[in-house]
């Protein structure tokens, strides 16, 4: 019997051998990733390949607007009037709300002047639509139908009806990615609403509850606390309900109490979104102290969350 | 076979000869499945939604070696990237790694009967999702909940029906003049 070669002759070579493609491709994949995570280099690229799968993005929009015009076409006359009736409603009680509100606005305004410290946020904002959510079972963000087109800035907050859903950290041409306070990077600066108490709230990732870290047990916060961002880190506005606090765990043994909390807003739910123009003048950075190894040690914190944009 | 014959929609055996496939019918199906993953869903729907453009790279991986190979997967790779605003090379290196594990078990899988290819089809699915883990673990992650393994699995359920859909539009109609 004749032997058969196993090698294919070389009519039918295909290249380098899998083993070979493999090795190269994923040290390709490592270093991008190694350059990714620790340079940012690559948002350039990122933003040209955004361009390219916009048209993409864009199709897969379409079965559920589909969906929704249909079921809108459909809606009978009942549903549309009690739609209507509940909206009525809650605009007369907005509008209530509002007027109070733009008085203390205003009389805010007159003491602000008066001391001399400006106003804080000029009120710009932009509405925009949630595209999807991430498939990244790993980080909490969402993707918008707005971006440089609308002159979206990264840093910038993002609020529903209910209160803070995030903030603004990539922007494509089209299109922007929002990580909300939910993930596991994220910290907003916040303030209790009821004693002034400050604190910071830490996203803990999908399926947890944000929480707030470092309290004492002896810290001044109550099961249902509505806590309001303080404003101090200049990314958020001050004022903007955040989180309400669920569960409250004052263990004397521990150094620390326990406090999770659930988000205002409609963090995974909310279609639409309004991102929030910041135009506060911040002061300068202060002058870096002297190089010492804790402030080295400081800098090199992971958090991305509030402060930088 | 486990399957009963259901004249067009029955899955093709080895020594059936399906059309040859173009290579843009191999494009158009890559681009819907990225539709499929872009699609905008939460909640459970989000928890279930497989993975549509690594089920399809298999499918063609397997089916289609010349056309879909370990380049052409890394490139699609960093394109999902880039739509879950992921780390670059996350998914190229799974997808890369997915069309480089399917070289060996390409020659075999289409022995079996198509419910027995789903099984292999879900561990590697699986050993993609591990890889993704892997990587974003070392990268800092913390680990997802037990709901992480569900989407190869729907993945692999897919298998049958995207077989049995790409191959009905293959298969050779007999009602034509040519013969």
């Amino acid at each position: 019997m004749r032997h058969i070669p196993i090698e294919p002759p070389a009519f039918f070579n295909r290249g380098p051998s899998p083993i070979a493609r493999l090795a190269f491709f994923g040290m390709l994949s490592i270093a991008l990733l190694f350059v990714d995570t620790r340079y940012h280099y690559l948002e350039g690229v990122r933003r040209a390949a955004a361009v390219v799968l916009y048209p993409v993005q864009r199709a897969a929009q379409l079965p559920g607007e589909l969906l929704t015009d249909v079921g809108s076409y459909f809606a009978s006359l009942r549903t549309l009037t009690d739609e209507n009736q509940t909206l009525k409603r809650s605009l007369v009680e907005r509008a209530a709300a509002a007027q109070g509100n733009a008085a203390a606005q205003a009389e805010n305004a007159r003491l602000r002047t008066l001391i001399e410290l400006g106003a804080r946020y000029a009120a710009g904002a932009t509405a925009v639509e949630v595209l999807y959510t991430s498939r990244d079972p790993f980080a909490q963000k969402l993707y918008v139908g707005k971006g440089v087109d609308a002159e979206l800035r990264p840093g910038e907050a993002v609020i529903d009806a209910e209160g803070v859903v995030g903030q603004v950290t990539r922007v494509f041409p089209s299109m922007a990615e929002v990580t909300l306070v939910t993930d596991k990077d994220h910290a907003v600066p916040v303030k209790v609403q009821r004693s002034g108490v400050r604190s910071v709230l830490y996203g803990a990732g999908a399926g947890h509850a944000p929480e707030l870290r470092f309290m004492a047990p002896s810290a001044d916060i109550q099961v249902g606390d509505v806590l309001v961002t303080s404003g101090l880190d200049g990314t958020y506005p001050p004022g903007l309900a955040v989180a309400r606090v669920a569960t409250l765990d004052r263990e004397t043994g521990q150094m620390f109490a326990r406090i999770t909390c659930t988000p205002m807003a409609g963090v995974d739910r909310s279609e639409h979104l309004l991102v929030l123009a910041r135009s506060a003048v911040l002061p300068p950075r202060p002058e870096e102290p002297a190089e010492s190894d804790t402030a080295k040690k400081q800098g090199k914190g992971r958090r991305k969350g509030a402060g930088t944009p | 076979m486990a399957l009963p014959n259901i004249g067009q929609f029955s899955v093709a055996g080895p020594e059936e000869i399906l059309r040859p496939v173009r290579p843009w019918f191999v494009a158009l199906t890559l681009a819907l499945a990225l539709v499929g993953n872009l699609l905008p869903t939460s909640g459970v729907a989000l928890a279930l939604k497989p993975d549509f453009v690594a089920l399809l790279l298999l499918y063609w991986c397997i089916k289609e070696p010349r056309y879909i190979g370990i380049g052409i997967a890394w490139t699609i790779g960093l394109v999902m990237d880039v739509g879950d605003g992921t780390l670059f090379g996350q998914h190229a290196l799974a997808y890369a790694f997915l069309a480089y594990a399917t070289e060996y078990f390409r020659r075999r899988v289409l022995r079996f009967p198509l419910w027995q290819q789903a099984a292999q089809v879900a561990v590697l699915l699986g050993l993609c999702a591990a890889l993704v883990l892997l990587v974003r673990y070392v990268g800092g992650a913390s680990l997802p909940r037990w709901t992480y393994a569900v989407p190869p699995l729907v993945g692999a359920l897919l298998w049958p029906v995207v077989t049995l859909a790409i191959q009905w539009s293959q298969r050779p109609q007999h009602s034509s003049t040519s013969l």
